[in-house]
């Protein structure tokens, strides 16, 4: 490289630099004026303390909460596996039973014992059949009356209702699936572990709040965390790799790998339960005919804004054009210049911070953190880089919204709340069969 | 700390009947991606179908056994077709992602409650051995310390191994099983000299896809129970760690790497509990212990992939990557 290259690095090195503080700011400011009043709301669940047998090491536990309030002195019955028993809630509405061996039981409130004027809400299953996942513990929310509509709605009014969500659901897919997509363009690893990147978003957000610090420092502390664990891996796992000429395939089970050891240490230190985030139990407002709440509203435009901020970045910054070089063909674009790892790094602290911001707003939306949450959400945000087409970033925003529309509007046809996630899967499917480059991918041999 | 008794424990893990399916389904992915080199990340599915086919048959339709078993082994091949059709013609990621899709799309089918009187939702099904211990030929007594329903499990579970091995390996050295790893080293070389690529690769998924499938029958009967649970992408990534610890393009690697695999979850396991009964790790609880294992078997599969992707007795030569 010739002198003045040399001259220029340091204000080179500045532009990333500054780029991420644009985008943590942002996100900064906007969570600032969004905050859903985390102060005037429930601090994180306090550890379940409800009184109950604790004779055997699986257990049972949930809490009763009407409108932010705890529900105590409500009988709740476990029978399964030829056990059977009942627990009382805590006068702040947690409750806990242990049950003798992993497996499936049925849960169910006696609505007797309930204070008058409180309601389970509609839909709510009781008595409902709850399964150990190997873990454990396994924990379930009644939801009360009050925050859920149960008035009957009319069809358009559900549609519009379920197209919002959809619109939210997809627009936090399309936060991680934009980072996956970036990662696979620019170095060809399909990442298994970046669920657990949403994970973590989560995670730390939980454990901060948990010891009381104010919840914009938890966000904040948060997305870091993401954009951490991803500079970490690139520096330390994925950089050696690639040094070492490791082909895609092996790289591959190497990010299951990493997934399955990420999962197991969030549930070492986090543990089974679901827990929720502060500020994640409000009110639905009503605009015009659709109902929503304003946590999936604020996501949605949260979620609009830093999208515009990375498509912005990509079309119109000197580091876009490189990140796009690079993801197009990275040994052209070493060959004009573009430090090709320098870039690569980039893309993996966006990803990671892009993968945690997605996590926050996941745990908003389900509502609740549990550590296996990435996983669950990792197929839906393939399924939305796929249909979009591997590695173009636009692709995996279209197809992600796509995607949460897709899912949340299968409910209102009649599929069941349950299998919501199957239509995304058998859509990809499909896609694959006679699109297989993907919506917005360019047409070339994937064969 | 016994010692004994936690020696004794692993190594009886290591014929359980638990371990000779893992070893069978372990047996499937090499043929899928040890010798074929099929990126197959939906075992589960494979394994899922097989059991629930068997279940369902004989639990609604009260059919024998070999019924069962050939209903078991019809719908995997179904499901494999299923899976080739759109996938064997892509890249090997494509195929990845799809069959961890379709995969989850069978655990979510037979998790949703709208079909309970089908599946039995969360719950499972239970109840569906009865007619395969009739076929039991050991009377009751005491057979290596085991009795007699649980040899006859063990019995089953490793015949299958057994002759499964036996007809993989055949297979691999006939001149079929040489096209397949033409295919795997070099697919455009094997299509230039005539050979239909599509068609050994779906054959191998589905002779892959039915290992899997009386893998779930092995791993179910002695429970007489099937859940969704036991069914999830986890499980597809036990039984690589499982492959890729034994040598994926032998036969003998899949079943060791099962043994391997199942004597190190139980030692460590065991010996965590004694370590913590004794009061060594005050800060460990007995459930953390347990997930501590499955971090250690997250990082043990890095490790292996990246220090020793050839595994214990696999040859480097036979990788199905470079």
């Amino acid at each position: 490289m010739n002198r003045p290259g040399l001259a220029a690095y340091p204000a080179r090195l500045a532009r990333p630099l500054s780029a991420a503080g644009a985008v943590i700011g942002l996100l900064l400011a906007l969570f600032l004026v969004l905050a859903p009043s985390a102060e005037a709301s429930t601090s994180p669940s306090p550890a379940p303390s409800g009184s109950g047998s604790s004779q055997f090491q699986n257990t049972i536990s949930g809490f009763l909460r009407n409108n932010g309030q705890g529900i105590g002195g409500v009988k709740i019955n476990v029978k399964g596996n030829g056990f059977e028993g009942s627990t009382t809630s805590a006068d702040n509405g947690s409750w806990r039973i242990s049950v003798p061996t992993q497996g499936s039981y049925e849960v169910g409130i006696d609505e007797s014992t309930l204070p008058s004027g409180v309601k389970l809400a509609e839909g709510q299953e009781n008595p409902r059949t709850v399964t150990f996942n190997q873990t454990s513990n396994v924990s379930t929310i009644f939801a009360f009356g009050a925050g859920i509509t149960v008035h009957q709605q009319s069809f358009i009014s559900t549609l519009l209702n379920r197209l919002v969500a959809g619109l939210s659901f997809g627009l936090l897919l399309a936060l991680s699936a934009v980072g996956l997509s970036l990662i696979f363009g620019t170095t060809g690893l399909t990442n298994f572990a970046h669920g657990e990147m949403v994970t973590l978003g989560a995670v730390v957000v939980f454990a901060l709040s948990s010891v009381g610090a104010p919840f914009w420092v938890a966000i904040i502390v948060g997305l870091l965390a993401g954009a951490v664990f991803g500079y970490v891996q690139d520096a330390f796992l994925w950089k050696p790799l690639r040094r070492r000429g490791t082909g895609l395939v092996p790289m591959m089970i190497v990010s299951i790998g990493l997934a399955l050891a990420a999962r197991y240490v969030i549930l070492f230190f986090f543990g089974g339960a679901t827990q929720q985030l502060p500020g994640s139990q409000v009110q639905d407002i009503d605009l015009g005919p659709v109902s929503v709440s304003p946590l999936n509203l604020q996501s949605l435009v949260i979620s609009a804004v830093v999208i515009g901020l990375i498509g912005f970045l990509l079309l119109r910054t000197r580091l876009g054009k490189a990140t796009r070089a690079v993801a197009d063909n990275p040994a052209l674009a070493a060959a004009s210049g573009i430090d090709v790892d320098r870039v690569i790094r980039l893309v993996w602290v966006t990803g990671g911070l892009l993968a945690a911001l997605g996590g926050i707003l996941w745990a908003y939306y389900r509502p609740g953190v549990t550590f296996n949450m990435g996983q669950q959400i990792l197929l839906m945000i393939f399924a939305g880089v796929t249909l979009g087409g591997l590695g173009t970033v636009f692709g995996a925003l279209v197809g992600s919204i796509v995607v949460g529309v897709f899912v949340e509007l299968t409910t209102v046809f009649g599929v069941t709340a349950d299998l919501k996630y199957v239509g995304a899967l058998v859509i990809m499917i499909l896609v694959l069969l006679f699109r297989p480059q993907g919506i917005l991918g360019r047409r070339e041999r994937v064969g | 700390m016994d010692f004994g008794q936690i020696l004794t424990e692993a190594l009886g893990e290591m014929v359980s009947p638990t371990t000779a399916a893992y070893a069978l389904a372990a047996l499937g992915l090499a043929v899928h991606f040890g010798y074929s080199g099929l990126l197959n990340f939906g075992q589960a599915g494979f394994i899922a179908v097989g059991s629930y086919g068997f279940a369902m048959t004989t639990i609604h339709f009260g059919a024998p056994f070999w019924l069962g078993l050939i209903v078991a082994i019809v719908t995997s091949v179904i499901f494999a077709l299923i899976l080739g059709i759109p996938t064997l013609r892509l890249r090997a990621d494509y195929l990845a992602i799809v069959t961890i899709a379709a995969a989850e799309i069978i655990r979510y089918v037979v998790t949703t409650n709208s079909l309970t009187d089908v599946t039995g939702s969360a719950n499972g099904l239970a109840g569906f051995r009865q007619d395969f211990l009739k076929l039991n030929p050991f009377p009751p007594g005491n057979y290596l310390g085991y009795n007699s329903p649980d040899f006859f499990y063990r019995v089953f579970g490793w015949g299958l191994v057994v002759i499964l091995g036996i007809i993989v390996w055949l297979l691999m050295r006939s001149p079929w099983g040489r096209v397949l790893k033409g295919i795997r080293e070099d697919e455009m070389a094997v299509r230039s000299l005539g050979k239909n690529v599509y068609s050994y690769k779906m054959q191998a998924l589905v002779i892959g896809g039915i290992c899997g499938a009386l893998a779930g029958l092995v791993f179910t009967l002695p429970r007489d129970v099937v859940q969704p649970a036991n069914y999830g992408t986890e499980l597809t990534f036990f039984l690589w760690t499982c492959l890729l610890l034994g040598g994926m393009a032998t036969v003998l690697g899949p079943v060791i790497g099962a043994m391997l695999f199942w004597v190190v979850l139980s030692l460590t396991q065991n010996i965590l509990f004694g370590l913590i009964q004794i009061g060594v790790l005050p800060f460990l609880s007995p459930t953390q212990a347990g997930q501590l294992r499955y971090i250690l078997v997250g990082v043990a599969l890095m490790l292996l992939m990246i220090f020793r992707p050839q595994g214990v007795f696999g040859n480097k030569k036979e990788l199905a990557f470079s």
